[in-house]
C-alpha cells in the first residue's frame, strides 16, 4: 500500500497533536467543583438572569457613561499610536515593540498604570490604549502591505513621501480601517467595563460587586444593559457623530492623572527595580531572587496558564465543531438559526473573564470555572465564524442525511478554515488565561496580581515580561504551524 | 529634454529578458506610436523609458493606477502633486481649492468628465476611468508623453479625438496601441515589437495597413 499523503492527513496530525495536549491538560488541571451546592447557586443564577431589576443599582448611568468614556479614548489613543506605528512597520524593532505592548492585557496595564496615574480616567484610557496602539499597528501595517502599490507608483516623479502616503496609500485602506475601528471600539468597551474589576468606576464595578454578593437580578440587569449598548452599536456609531461622541467622552472622564507627583519617577527609578539591587545588594542576590521568582511563582504560573489555555482549546475546538451548524445555512430551519444566532450573539459579547468570573462564584475556585469561561466564549466565536464561512459552500451532492452532510460535504470544506480560526484564537486565549489569574485561579496573573498586592512591583514587572515572552512565543507557535498547514490567516478573526 | 538611446541594451522584466540587445534612438520632438502583440515588451520599453526621465515624464500606465476611492478631480490633480508643497497638497485633498478646481475642471470638460468630477473612480465605467488616467498624465504639463494603450476602451472617434487632443499638448510621445489604423494617421514615428526585438522602425508616412500585419504573425 503506498503512503497516505493527503492535505487532510495534515490538517488530522495537528488536530491529533492539538488534542493530545489539551487531553494530558485535562489531565493535569484541577478540575474540583469546591462548591457543596452548585446546583442551588446555579438555579438563583437562573432567576436572577429572568428577573433582572435595573433599579438596584445606584449611579447606573455614571458607570455607563464612563464605560463609554473609556472606550472611545482608548480607541482613539490606539488608533492614533498604531497609525504611527503601522506608518514604520517595515522595521523589525517596531514589530517587536506593538506585539510586546499588545501582548500585555489590559488589566496588566491597568495594574501598573494604578499605581503611577491612580486610580483616574487617565489609567482607564491608558490601560485599553495603549495595547490597543500594538494591535492597531500590526493591523494597519498589514492593511497597508497588501494595498495595491500600483497607485503610488503612477505618481509623478519626485512627489515627496508625505504626499504619496495620503493621496495614494491610505485612501486605499480608509475603508478598511474605519470598519476595524468600530469593531476595535465594541472590544474596547468590553475591556473598559472589565476594567472596573481593578476598581476603576465602570458597569464591570457594578456586575462584581452584584454578582459577588448574590444580587444575581441587580447583575443580570446590568449585563442586559452591557448587551443592547454592543448589540445597538450599529445604531447608535454613525461616522459623523464620531467626533462629537469623542469631545462628549473627554468631557465627561478628563484623560488626567490622580497619582501622586513623581510617582511616574518613583516608579520606574524604585518600585520595579528588583528588589536584591534596590537595597544595594549585587549579582549574587539577584541571581537568587530571580532563581527564588522563577521556581515558586514563574514556573507554576506558567505551567498553570498553559495547562488552562490548552484545556481550553480542546474544549473550544469540540464545541466549535458541534455548534457551527447552527450558525449555518447547511443544517436547521430559519427561526432555528435566528434563536441560535441571539444565543451566539449574547455569550460572544459576555468578555470571558466576566464568564469566569460567574462560573468561580457558581462551582467554587479551581481551573474548571476558568476552563469553561473560555471555551464557552471562545468556541462560541469560532462556531460562529465557521458557520459565516460555510455560507459560501455550494454544496455538489444533496445528503439527505445531516450528519453524512456534515461529514462528507460541509466539514471538510469549513475544515481548514476552522482550524485557523481556532489557531487564531489560541493567541487571544493564552492572554486571556493569564489575566483570569486575578480572579484566584492560579496563572501567572494570579502571581502577578499578588506582587501588585504585596507592593512588590518589582517581582509584578518581572512577572509581566515573563507573560510578554510566553504569549511572543505562543504567537510564534500558531503563526509556523498555520504556515504549515498551509492555512489563510482569516482576516476577520481579530 | 535630451534623446533617449538604448545601444544592445537588455530590457528585463523580473528574471525574463524581454527585450534583447535593443537599439533604438528616440529624438525630441517625436510623436512616436508603438506596435505590437500583448507580451512583445511595450509596456517594458515604456518603463524603461520613464525610469530614464522620471521627472519629465507624464505617465499613463496600462493597469490605470488610480486610487479608487478618490474622485475624478483628485485622480487628475494627483498629476500635479510635485508641483505643490506639502501642505497645499493636503488642504487640497481635504478641501479643494478654488483655484485647481477651475484649473481641473477645464481639463475634465476636455476629456468628457465635467460631470463626473465628484465621482469617485471606482463608479466609473471603463471608458471614463482611461480618460482620467489621461487627464492625469496631462494635468502634470510635462515635456514627454509616455501612455500605454490609453484609449483602448474607448471607440474609435472618441479615441482618436482624445488622442490627437494628448498628443497636441506634449512636446514628445512614446504610445503604444493596439489600434493600427490611430498608429498610421496620428504618429510620425512607427515602431513595431516583436519576438523580443525590434521587427520595425519607419516614419508613419511610409507604411501601409499591409506593412504591420507581420508583426501580428
Amino acid at each position: 500500500m503506498s503512503a497516505v499523503v493527503t492535505t487532510a492527513g495534515h490538517w488530522r496530525r495537528a488536530t491529533l497533536l492539538l488534542a493530545l495536549a489539551g487531553l494530558v491538560a485535562f489531565a493535569l488541571a484541577d478540575l474540583s467543583i469546591s462548591r457543596g451546592t452548585p446546583g442551588a447557586e446555579l438555579q438563583r443564577l437562573a432567576q436572577g438572569l429572568i428577573t433582572p431589576d435595573f433599579t438596584a443599582t445606584e449611579a447606573l448611568g455614571e458607570a455607563l457613561a464612563t464605560t463609554l468614556a473609556f472606550a472611545f479614548q482608548g480607541v482613539a489613543l490606539g488608533a492614533a499610536g498604531g497609525f504611527a506605528l503601522a506608518l514604520l512597520w517595515h522595521r523589525p524593532g517596531v514589530r517587536f515593540f506593538a506585539a510586546s505592548i499588545r501582548a500585555v492585557h489590559e488589566l496588566f496595564w491597568g495594574l501598573i498604570f494604578l499605581q503611577i496615574t491612580g486610580l483616574s480616567p487617565l489609567t482607564g484610557v491608558l490601560a485599553i490604549g495603549l495595547p490597543y496602539a500594538g494591535i492597531f499597528a500590526k493591523v494597519f501595517g498589514e492593511f497597508l502591505e497588501e494595498a495595491d502599490p500600483k497607485p503610488a507608483e503612477a505618481l509623478p516623479g519626485g512627489t515627496n513621501p508625505v504626499t504619496t502616503f495620503f493621496t495614494a496609500r491610505l485612501p486605499l485602506v480608509w475603508d478598511q480601517f474605519r470598519a476595524y475601528g468600530a469593531y476595535r471600539l465594541e472590544c474596547a468597551l468590553r475591556a473598559a467595563a472589565i476594567l472596573g474589576f481593578i476598581g476603576l468606576p465602570t458597569l464591570g464595578f457594578h456586575m462584581e460587586t452584584a454578582f459577588r454578593e448574590s444580587g444575581y437580578s441587580q447583575g443580570a440587569a446590568l449585563l442586559y444593559i452591557f448587551f443592547a449598548l454592543i448589540g445597538t452599536q450599529r445604531l447608535w456609531l454613525h461616522r459623523r457623530l464620531v467626533p462629537v461622541y469623542l469631545l462628549a467622552a473627554v468631557l465627561w472622564a478628563p484623560p488626567l492623572s490622580s497619582g501622586p507627583d513623581g510617582a511616574l519617577k518613583r516608579f520606574l527609578t524604585t518600585d520595579i527595580v528588583p528588589a536584591p539591587l534596590r537595597d544595594g545588594g549585587g549579582w549574587a542576590e539577584l541571581g537568587t531572587w530571580l532563581a527564588e521568582l522563577g521556581t515558586q511563582q514563574a514556573l507554576p504560573g506558567v505551567a498553570n496558564t498553559l495547562v488552562v489555555a490548552l484545556a481550553a482549546l480542546l474544549l473550544t475546538g469540540v464545541l466549535a465543531l458541534a455548534l457551527f451548524p447552527l450558525a449555518s445555512p447547511h443544517f436547521g430551519h430559519r427561526p432555528g438559526r435566528a434563536l441560535s444566532h441571539l444565543a451566539l450573539v449574547m455569550v460572544r459579547t459576555t468578555p470571558e473573564f466576566l464568564l469566569a468570573f460567574v462560573l468561580l462564584i457558581v462551582l467554587g475556585p479551581s481551573m474548571l470555572p476558568g476552563i469553561l469561561a473560555l471555551a464557552l466564549h471562545t468556541g462560541v466565536i469560532v462556531a460562529y465564524l465557521t458557520g459565516r464561512f460555510s455560507e459560501g459552500i455550494r454544496p455538489q451532492r444533496g445528503y439527505s442525511q445531516a450528519l453524512t452532510r456534515y461529514g462528507y460535504e460541509i466539514l471538510p470544506r469549513v475544515y481548514p478554515n476552522f482550524l485557523a480560526f481556532l489557531l487564531y484564537r489560541f493567541e487571544i486565549i493564552i492572554r486571556e488565561t493569564a489575566v483570569l489569574g486575578l480572579l484566584g485561579i492560579p496563572t501567572l496573573g494570579f502571581y502577578i496580581d499578588s506582587g501588585f498586592a504585596e507592593f512588590r512591583f518589582d517581582r509584578a514587572l518581572a512577572l509581566i515580561i515573563i507573560t510578554v515572552m510566553m504569549n511572543l512565543a505562543v504567537d510564534a507557535f500558531s503563526r509556523i504551524l498555520r504556515r504549515r498547514l498551509r492555512l489563510q490567516t482569516p482576516a476577520t478573526a481579530y | 529634454m535630451s534623446a533617449f538611446r538604448f545601444r544592445g541594451e537588455t530590457l528585463w522584466r523580473g528574471p525574463t529578458a524581454v527585450l534583447s540587445d535593443l537599439h533604438l534612438e528616440l529624438n525630441p520632438g517625436e510623436k512616436v506610436a508603438l506596435l505590437g502583440p500583448s507580451g512583445a515588451g511595450k509596456t517594458t520599453l515604456l518603463e524603461a523609458l520613464r525610469a530614464r526621465a522620471l521627472r519629465d515624464t507624464a505617465w499613463c500606465p496600462q493597469n490605470p493606477a488610480l486610487v479608487p476611492a478618490l474622485s475624478v478631480f483628485h485622480n487628475i490633480y494627483m498629476g500635479a502633486l510635485e508641483r505643490y508643497g506639502t501642505l497645499y497638497n493636503l488642504l487640497n485633498l481635504i478641501r479643494p481649492t478654488a483655484y485647481q478646481q477651475r484649473q481641473v475642471g477645464e481639463l475634465a470638460s476636455e476629456l468628457g468628465l465635467v460631470d463626473k468630477l465628484r465621482v469617485s473612480v471606482d463608479r466609473l465605467s471603463g471608458g471614463q476611468v482611461q480618460r482620467t488616467a489621461l487627464g492625469r498624465a496631462l494635468y502634470s504639463e510635462r515635456p514627454v508623453l509616455l501612455a500605454d494603450e490609453p484609449v483602448s476602451s474607448l471607440d474609435e472617434e472618441q479615441a482618436r479625438a482624445l488622442l490627437q487632443l494628448t498628443l497636441s499638448r506634449h512636446d514628445t510621445a512614446v504610445v503604444a496601441l493596439h489600434q493600427q489604423e490611430q498608429a498610421l494617421t496620428c504618429f510620425d514615428r512607427v515602431i513595431g515589437l516583436a519576438r523580443g526585438c525590434v521587427q520595425l522602425d519607419a516614419p508613419a508616412g511610409q507604411l501601409r495597413r499591409h506593412d504591420l500585419t507581420d508583426l501580428y504573425q
